[in-house]
């Protein structure tokens, strides 16, 4: 991609603290648009603090958040319009039919119930799940749970996905699917997507990869090449020497 | 970035209705499907009207102060200060679960919507209110087979004011009290806290002159519980009257409470960032 393309989201010099702890530490990476960047971190690095910030759940206080160029303080809605958001905790109403908790979430949107339902049917069709419009959401499995609220996530068409640990509690079968079919998605589709986890094993070569610990951003590139950078057997070993100097460095 | 879809900024009016809409029919039909929420909303009241007022029947002797014309039985009393309890417990149960049981996802579902803040909570909150009236007029519904009606029917379209703005009161209040307080983690520590001193204090069990006769601090103490004038709202509302000083207190509650949990919920200053993680 070109450098002056605009970032889909450009998080710049964000820290965020909660009382005396400080959770986030000058944090600053980007989101190429039509790239899958993973944020990989050990639970407690400060990923789901990101998250809230970028979702305008918490103020970002210090530092500045754009998603497309907008900004997340001073343009809301212009900001949230453009993200799509899938939570680490499960959110559909499981008593509700799975086209209900669409028909719902595009009402958020403002999107009526006529078109709600054409853009639910062709997003459930691409998700593999056509079939599945009339159940209630409580009788799929995880996996199809976690691609309902992708479909759903994606209902206004943002340009940017973000996923908190999406495959917390999915068998390896579902999260090796799940991770397929959002990588398909970047590349069909051309969606920025933001992935936060802490399991090495869902990086490939090619991905960006922004390295969070103890809330500092300890390193970013592509995969490969900071594998390479640091002369390591793979990413999860490169990991390991990044945060392990780290704690070398400043022990906590 | 030139492949942005960028809609034009803002929402129309219509999108701001249909907004509203989908978080109201989203609650109705959460409502219709959790058969047990419902009914125990249902019974909690009905074990007052046909348990306790039956047994205190007896010893308490109403005597005949506005908006009665006549002697009335303990149940018809206590009726109103009743469906004041459905919707005190419909605020608190709705808010709480909303920020505290596997609902927090779902309120982070809401927030993040484009539309500004502090229509979403509103939103919510009136979704809140017509399901509490639903369970009001549910338990109407049953009190009229024993007889326990207003004085004329236009009672039931009367009330109807009154319960949307008491309802309004209460819910705002739940939903302050789930951004503020993080002791309040479950349901057992709100009923002791809130919703029992709320309900006791009230004139919704027995009339203030007889609070005032035994302890005048108390009696000071119900005339400005929140609860005590959404109670007597709804008291003269069901008989077709206004009870004005009640209509000030109810609509100054909640405006205060309602403003209180929209700034609560604010992200640049709201209280809920001290939840912290």
């Amino acid at each position: 991609m070109s450098k002056t393309a605009t970032p889909a989201l450009a998080i710049r010099d964000v820290s965020h603290s909660y009382g005396a702890r400080r959770a986030l530490d000058h944090v600053s990476f980007e989101v190429p648009p039509g790239s899958f960047t993973v944020l990989l971190g050990l639970n407690g690095a400060g990923k789901s603090t990101l998250f809230s910030l970028v979702t305008r759940l918490y103020a970002a206080r210090e530092g500045e958040i754009d998603i497309f160029g907008a900004n997340i303080m001073r343009q809301p809605g212009e900001a949230l319009r453009r993200l799509g958001v899938v939570f680490q905790a499960r959110t559909l109403d499981l008593e509700l039919s799975v086209m209900q908790n669409l028909v719902y979430h595009a009402a958020l949107h403002g999107l009526g119930s006529f078109e709600a339902r054409r853009r639910g049917a062709s997003a459930l069709a691409r998700a593999g799940l056509a079939d599945r419009a009339n159940d209630k959401a409580r009788a799929l499995s995880g996996g199809q749970m976690r691609r309902v609220e992708i479909a759903r996530a994606l209902l206004h068409a943002p340009r940017l996905l973000l996923l908190d640990e999406p495959t917390v509690g999915l068998d390896i079968k579902a999260r090796a699917d799940l991770l397929a079919h959002v990588r398909q998605l970047v590349d069909t589709e051309k969606l920025g997507v933001l992935w936060t986890t802490h399991l090495i094993d869902e990086v490939a070569d090619n991905d960006q990869v922004v390295i969070l610990h103890r809330g500092r951003v300890l390193e970013t590139g592509r995969a490969a090449d900071i594998v390479g950078h640091y002369g390591a057997a793979d990413i999860g070993d490169a990991f390991s020497r990044i945060t392990g100097a780290d704690e070398e460095k400043f022990p906590a | 970035m030139s492949n942005i879809e960028t809609s034009p900024e803002g929402f129309s009016l219509r999108q701001y209705a249909i907004c509203l809409w989908g978080v109201v029919w989203r609650e109705g039909l959460r409502f219709l499907h959790q058969r047990e929420r419902f009914v125990s909303a249902l019974v909690r009241p009905l074990v007052w009207l046909f348990i306790f007022a039956a047994g205190f029947r007896q010893v308490l002797g109403i005597s005949i102060i506005p908006p009665y014309e006549t002697y009335v039985l303990y149940e018809v009393y206590i009726a109103p200060g009743l469906m004041a309890m459905i919707q005190l417990f419909n605020g608190m149960q709705s808010s709480l679960s909303m920020v505290y049981d596997r609902e927090m996802g779902n309120m982070r579902t809401l927030l993040v919507s484009p539309f500004p803040r502090w229509f979403l909570l509103s939103a919510k909150l009136l979704a809140g209110v017509a399901v509490s009236i639903l369970q009001v007029y549910a338990f109407l519904l049953i009190a009229w087979f024993w007889e326990i009606e207003p004085p004329t029917r236009w009672g039931y379209l009367t009330v109807l004011p009154a319960l949307a703005l008491s309802g309004l009161m209460l819910g705002a209040l739940g939903m302050l009290l789930s951004s503020l307080i993080k002791q309040l983690e479950n349901f057992a520590g709100v009923m002791n806290f809130v919703i029992f001193p709320m309900f006791f204090a009230s004139s919704a069990l027995y009339p203030l002159w007889r609070v005032q006769e035994s302890s005048p601090w108390l009696y000071r103490l119900c005339a400005i519980n929140p609860f005590t004038h959404a109670v007597e709202l709804i008291r003269f509302a069901y008989y077709q009257k206004i009870e004005w000083t009640s209509l000030a207190a109810v609509s100054a509650y909640a405006s205060v409470f309602l403003v209180a949990a929209i700034v609560a919920y604010d992200p640049a200053r709201g209280m809920i960032i001290r939840k912290g993680g």
